[in-house]
């Protein structure tokens, strides 16, 4: 077959599998869908994933492979062979995704649910939040937490110099193998303002000052990998700090009563959501119809502590499902908890993340 | 048979014996072909395939020239020394309106912010704006973004156009291109990859040596116990070589990390302090223990092939000819084991360096090996090119240890059994 006639081949098989696809649609079906396991997983498997399954009959099959789903789609998409039906994942990398096609622009109001009173999703969601090809689900956040049984009662730590201070709160600290958040921080601790931290980053003198402040701290640190490591090393004691995602945090104060406490100051938050894999849109369309409205996104808030990404669900976020506690205290987007914190800026991330991180591993080496 | 000795044998069909012959080597040449053809294809499909696609992603550098073809004809023209004019704005404001429309700057992006930070933004920044922009395209494109009026800019995109590239390979080593286009040391803050592969040679290095120290005697002793025991002996041997690596890794976490089985054991007999605790994982410690465990295997099979074949009389002979113990053994014995030695050294040498899931488990910060930065590539920064540029300086590192082993002991020496 020579080339032209193989594509023009291909092409009929691809209308006609998409004449199929529309055909069967309206029948159960099974969904692929990535994301990130554990705790956040379980949370969409309550509030998403279970109550449309018994809506439609569709089959939800979790995959936990969100911390590479940039690789996992580049991968599948050259072999051609795209598997996987829905992807979360983090802003950074889905405005990498959508640049290189590897997934499909969003027509937001088109697409999704308005909110109750009406409100369409362009206004309902949180400003500047709706890119291109990714719908978000959450607002998380990244802050440091401690054992608050490793320091006397009368001398807590409560801000991010604190972590830095190994001379009044001393202690081994746990903290991401990464230099994302952690360079924020140590510019916070040694004097610099939230909103100006990427500013100061920009500079050689920044990023000097930066890796001079984690210095002070460097031999006291158990650098983490897994997002599950440091609440077990909290809970074992191995360290005082741990640098955490607050929902996980929550979950080991909550669920398994761990004397832990939060950090807000300094709090490094962003926003997590959806994506769907370049051809699989009439596929998922349903589905993400259902899931991102107003009530499934409040519903996930009871199951854990990220904040809803759409207006009109933040007002409806109640008690925690199982130990019905107040779950507002517990969002990052609450107002006390809120006050200087730090939007991760994902544009200074995409152009400095490799050569940083190269800087951290050879710095880690010294 | 009076005939001349210039007819030719035949055989009983009357077909002359040589072309019988010829056609019987031919046949069984085919039926041998025939039967290792399935392997054969599949090492082209599964091996040689995937090797040579490695090294050219290692050299391939599509990106700028298939993104910005207009750009890269209108730099031809360019000096380098100063801003180029205005037809090369314009030809770059037209490649970037054709890409953002087919979604193929992405790729571009990464590529060009490989070889300097801050170019992703640069191109997706300017190219979310491209449809807004208005002649003369020079100011324009500056005002949006000041990558654009920087001659180190336009630098790296003429030099980046070719399709092929070197720059994969001297990121590899911790160097990199100049703005002016000589080849220089990346600074100080940024070398990582030849610590670490200098770590991996070392660190394989003491492996192996560990490996023959405590894999030699066991493997004496299993050619030369009597058969009941060297048996027992070589399913003990064995047994580790049965057992999922991840298995026999994980044990080894549960054993020497600092609440660990060992830890315990000290304290409990009083030799370490509570606080004290030896940290013997997740560092180069953990990484030789485990590795050297793993590894133990490749090493005292090729030498107990050996050793096997060396008679018990000539040991004999030399104690009954008035040599001591030890004299004989490193007058005859030894030198008799050496290709058992250099065949199991350079197996579990090579295997080291590729070795990846371990270091990765028990090696923490300072046990990592180069593999575990290749895996960073591949599957975090997604930098492929960088991935395949490291993976194919090890694969010729491995390629000239073979040749160095071929010369001097020969393949044919490797045996596990």
């Amino acid at each position: 077959m020579s080339k032209s006639s193989f594509i023009k081949g291909t092409g009929i098989t691809v209308v006609t599998m998409s004449a199929l696809a529309v055909a069967v649609s309206a029948q159960a079906q099974t969904l692929n869908i990535v994301s990130w396991g554990g705790a956040y997983s379980e949370s969409q498997q309550k509030a998403y994933h279970e109550p449309w399954m018994k809506k439609s009959g569709d089959e939800i099959v979790n995959i936990d492979r969100s911390s590479n789903a940039l690789a996992g789609l580049r991968a599948q998409t050259q072999a051609g062979n795209v598997t996987w039906d829905l992807v979360d994942m983090l802003p950074a990398d889905a405005l990498i995704a959508c640049a290189e096609g590897l997934i499909e622009p969003i027509d937001h109001d088109a697409l999704l649910a308005k909110s109750p009173d009406g409100t369409p999703p362009s206004e309902d969601f949180i400003e500047g939040s709706l890119d291109e090809c990714f719908i978000p689900q959450i607002v998380y956040s990244n802050i440091v937490a401690f054992n608050t049984e490793m320091f006397p009662e009368d001398k807590q730590p409560s801000t991010i110099a604190d972590v830095f201070d190994v001379e009044n709160f001393p202690g081994k600290r746990t903290l991401m193998r990464k230099p994302i958040n952690n360079l924020e921080w140590a510019l916070v601790a040694d004097g610099v303002a939230p909103e100006d931290v990427y500013d100061v980053l920009e500079t050689e003198e920044g990023i000097q000052r930066a890796f001079a402040k984690l210095d002070t701290i460097k031999d006291q640190v158990i650098w983490w990998e897994e997002g599950a490591q440091p609440p077990q090393l909290l809970a074992d004691q191995e360290v005082a700090f741990g640098s955490a995602y607050n929902g996980r945090i929550f979950n080991a104060m909550v669920n398994e009563d761990q004397p832990f406490e939060i950090i807000w100051d300094g709090q490094v938050f962003e926003l997590d959501g959806w994506v769907v894999p370049a051809g699989k849109l009439d596929k998922v369309e349903d589905y993400l119809y259902y899931a991102t409205d107003t009530q499934r996104l409040a519903d996930q808030a009871k199951y854990i502590s990220y904040g809803p990404a759409r207006k009109s669900s933040a007002e409806m976020v109640s008690t925690h499902a199982e130990t019905g506690i107040a779950m507002k205290p517990h969002m990052p987007t609450y107002g006390p908890n809120f006050e200087t914190a730090i939007p991760k800026n994902n544009e200074f991330w995409a152009d400095h993340n490799d050569e940083l991180t190269q800087r951290f591993d050879a710095w880690l080496a010294q | 048979m009076s005939d001349s000795p210039s007819t030719p044998l035949t055989t009983a069909d009357g077909v002359p014996l040589k072309v019988s012959l010829r056609r019987a080597v031919r046949q069984s040449k085919l039926k041998a072909l025939l039967l290792v053809a399935p392997l054969l294809l599949f090492l082209i499909v599964a091996f040689l395939m995937p090797i040579g696609e490695m090294l050219w992603r290692s050299i391939d550098n599509p990106e700028v020239s298939s993104s910005l073809p207009r750009t890269v004809v209108a730099l031809e023209q360019w000096d380098g020394e100063s801003l180029p004019g205005e037809p090369v704005y314009a030809a770059l404001a037209e490649d970037l309106k054709a890409g953002q429309k087919a979604r193929s700057l992405g790729l571009l992006s990464s590529r060009l912010n490989y070889e300097m930070s801050g170019m992703r933004s640069a191109v997706m920044g300017t190219a979310r704006r491209i449809e807004l922009i208005e002649p003369p395209y020079r100011e324009a494109l500056i005002d949006i973004n000041d990558a654009w009026g920087e001659i180190d800019t336009w630098r790296v995109i003429q030099r980046e156009s070719s399709p092929y590239t070197l720059s994969y390979y001297l990121a590899a080593v911790d160097h990199q291109y100049s703005p002016s286009g000589d080849i220089v040391a990346v600074p100080d803050y940024l070398q990582i990859h030849g610590t670490l592969f200098w770590r991996t040679f070392w660190m394989s290095g003491v492996i192996t040596f560990l490996t023959l120290l405590l894999g030699y005697p066991v493997a004496f002793l299993l050619a030369n116990l009597p058969l009941r025991h060297s048996n027992l002996l070589m399913i003990l041997v064995l047994l580790p070589f049965w057992t999922s690596l991840l298995v026999r890794t994980t044990t080894w976490i549960a054993i020497l990390q600092s609440q660990g089985v060992l830890n315990d054991m000290m304290v409990a007999l009083g030799v370490i302090a509570d606080e004290a605790r030896w940290q013997m994982i997740h560092n180069k410690t953990g990484t030789i223990i485990a590795m050297t465990h793993i590894l133990l295997p490749f090493m005292i099979l090729p030498l107990y092939s050996v050793m096997k074949t060396i008679p018990p009389s000539y040991m004999r002979a030399a104690r009954s000819l008035g040599g001591r113990a030890f004299l004989s053994f490193r007058r005859v014995y030894f030198p008799l084991t050496l290709p058992g030695i250099a065949a199991g050294g350079i197996l579990v040498f090579i295997l080291s360096i590729g070795y990846y899931i371990t270091p990765a488990l028990v090696g923490g910060q300072s046990g990592r090996f180069i593999t575990n930065y290749i895996a960073y590539h591949m599957q975090t920064s997604l930098n492929w090119g960088l991935a395949a540029a490291i993976a194919s300086i090890l694969l010729f590192v491995v390629i000239v240890f073979y040749l160095v082993f071929n010369r001097l002991v020969g393949v044919d020496k490797v045996k596990l059994g």
